[in-house]
């Protein structure tokens, strides 16, 4: 489904943002009519989400951070954000 | 009422109507027949107010309607409060009037959403049941301001009889006009819709139609357009949560600063509703007479009160109930284990099958309006 390879530039498009809920002490990503909690993992994603950053250099700068395999990460990472382009709060180049 | 005040979730959205004016007069309207009038509106201070006090109970969108939203002078400085204190903001708009003009303010302002309603796909259609002509024209420039604000849109199109060979001509304008949304809203049967469902109601080899063709178009266009699809009740199997469960995700605001636990709630004779000028929302979230009654499960008869998906569709509409049983503690006749079922689908089937259905009563101030021409767009800005 996601499609995403490590040299998609991925982004949040407008009207997608991601936010810290004070009052439930976690992130969501909220879109239009819906909210989707995401875990530490995802969070950590989605800060590097930028519009420039590629998924390999995402997947790089997580993999050099928590010292892991940045293939496995890459792969991931992919997933992760070709779910959410599939649910239309990521687009990628 | 024995559902504990300490174990009520926080919402997550709230629905500020923030004006009963509209330039629009659509028969199937979710305002309540008798309308705010202008002098009963908060004021600026009490919505600036309410926003913030939104943030903090838990609320992460708010959703800024109406009527007409952009009717109002403040709503530039409304939504600018909602980006300040980190909600995401609606605005669900007709995109008549003031709002093509104002949106560049408001994109400026941190809005994060736009919602236009759109009544067909050509302007014939659609002035005819918006009531008002140059109203479907207005919507289109309005939709190629947003384009150029980039802001993201949602299409919302509520169907009905008069529509419902247009669905698949909706998914082609809400794709055409760069949305990433499109609402695709079987009508629902509370207030100007229910006054007009003789007038509305399809048939339901039209209403399966009309999905078949959702479902296609989903696959069609996955990953670019995300299609909503609201399907009528009268024809349905099981009630929808209404309202995600009454007291358990969402408040709405009426023009006046009344809260209630769904925008159908004062239909429901008894109720005691609480006013934002008078309480905290948080304080009126948990202990306000209105939002407790029908909170949880504890109130359910049978067969809600044993039936397996209690607390997946929360027994369905509490407003449905009344209107069509003439008890809101009843099962949601739209169940297929209410014992009302095949009577209200009898109903439908019934009104769907007159060949030519009564005109539409037209939304409007006072008395219901009765049958009336279109109007023209300059006179409905007041």
């Amino acid at each position: 489904m996601s499609g995403l390879t490590g040299a998609s530039v991925p982004r949040l498009p407008r009207g997608v943002r991601l936010h810290f809920d004070t009052v439930r002490q976690a992130h969501v990503l909220l879109a239009p009519e819906r909210a989707f909690n995401v875990d530490g993992n995802a969070v950590a994603v989605l800060q590097l989400v930028d519009g420039k950053r590629s998924v390999g250099a995402i997947a790089g700068d997580l993999a050099a951070k928590y010292n892991a395999d940045a293939a496995v990460i890459e792969r991931d990472v992919a997933l992760m954000l070709g779910d959410l382009v599939a649910k239309r709060v990521v687009e990628a180049a | 009422m024995t559902t504990s005040a300490i174990t009520v979730p926080n919402p997550i959205g709230i629905l500020l109507e923030l004006t009963h004016r509209c330039p629009l007069r659509c028969p199937y309207c979710s305002n309540p027949l008798e309308l705010d009038k202008r002098s009963r509106e908060m004021d600026t201070a009490t919505v600036l107010r309410v926003l913030g006090e939104a943030a903090g109970l838990g609320i992460l969108h708010v959703h800024l309607s109406g009527g007409e939203p952009t009717a109002r002078a403040d709503i530039v400085e409304i939504t600018a409060r909602c980006a300040e204190v980190g909600l995401y903001s609606n605005l669900i708009t007709s995109g008549i009037g003031r709002a093509t003009a104002v949106l560049p303010d408001l994109a400026a302002a941190g809005l994060d959403h736009v919602q236009l309603s759109l009544q067909g796909v050509d302007a014939a259609a659609a002035d005819k049941v918006a009531g008002l002509r140059g109203s479907h024209d207005s919507k289109m420039r309005f939709a190629e301001e947003i384009a150029r604000q980039g802001l993201a849109l949602t299409v919302n199109a509520v169907i009905h009889r008069g529509n419902i060979e247009q669905v698949e001509g909706f998914i082609e304008l809400a794709v055409k006009l760069g949305a990433r949304r499109l609402e695709i809203a079987h009508t629902q049967y509370y207030g100007w819709a229910y006054e007009n469902r003789a007038a509305l109601m399809p048939a339901r080899p039209d209403v399966d139609r009309s999905i078949r063709i959702v479902e296609a178009a989903r696959k069609r266009l996955a990953g670019s357009l995300v299609i909503d699809l609201v399907v009528p009740d009268y024809y349905a199997l099981r009630p929808k949560a209404c309202a995600g469960g009454w007291g358990r995700k969402l408040m709405n605001v009426a023009p006046s600063g009344k809260v209630l636990p769904c925008h159908g709630a004062e239909s429901i004779p008894g109720l005691e509703f609480w006013h934002v000028q008078d309480h905290s929302l948080a304080d009126i979230w948990r202990r306000s007479p209105a939002f407790n009654a029908y909170r949880g499960t504890d109130w359910m008869p049978e067969p809600c009160r044993s039936c397996e998906r209690k607390e997946i569709d929360w027994g369905g509409c509490r407003c449905q109930a009344l209107a069509l049983v003439g008890e809101a503690a009843a099962t949601d006749p739209a169940c297929g284990k209410s014992p009302f079922h095949a009577r209200i689908e009898a109903l439908a089937t019934a009104e769907a099958a007159v060949e030519a259905p009564p005109d539409y009563i037209y939304r409007g101030p006072g008395p219901r309006s009765g049958p009336s021409a279109a109007r023209e767009i300059e006179e409905t800005l007041s």
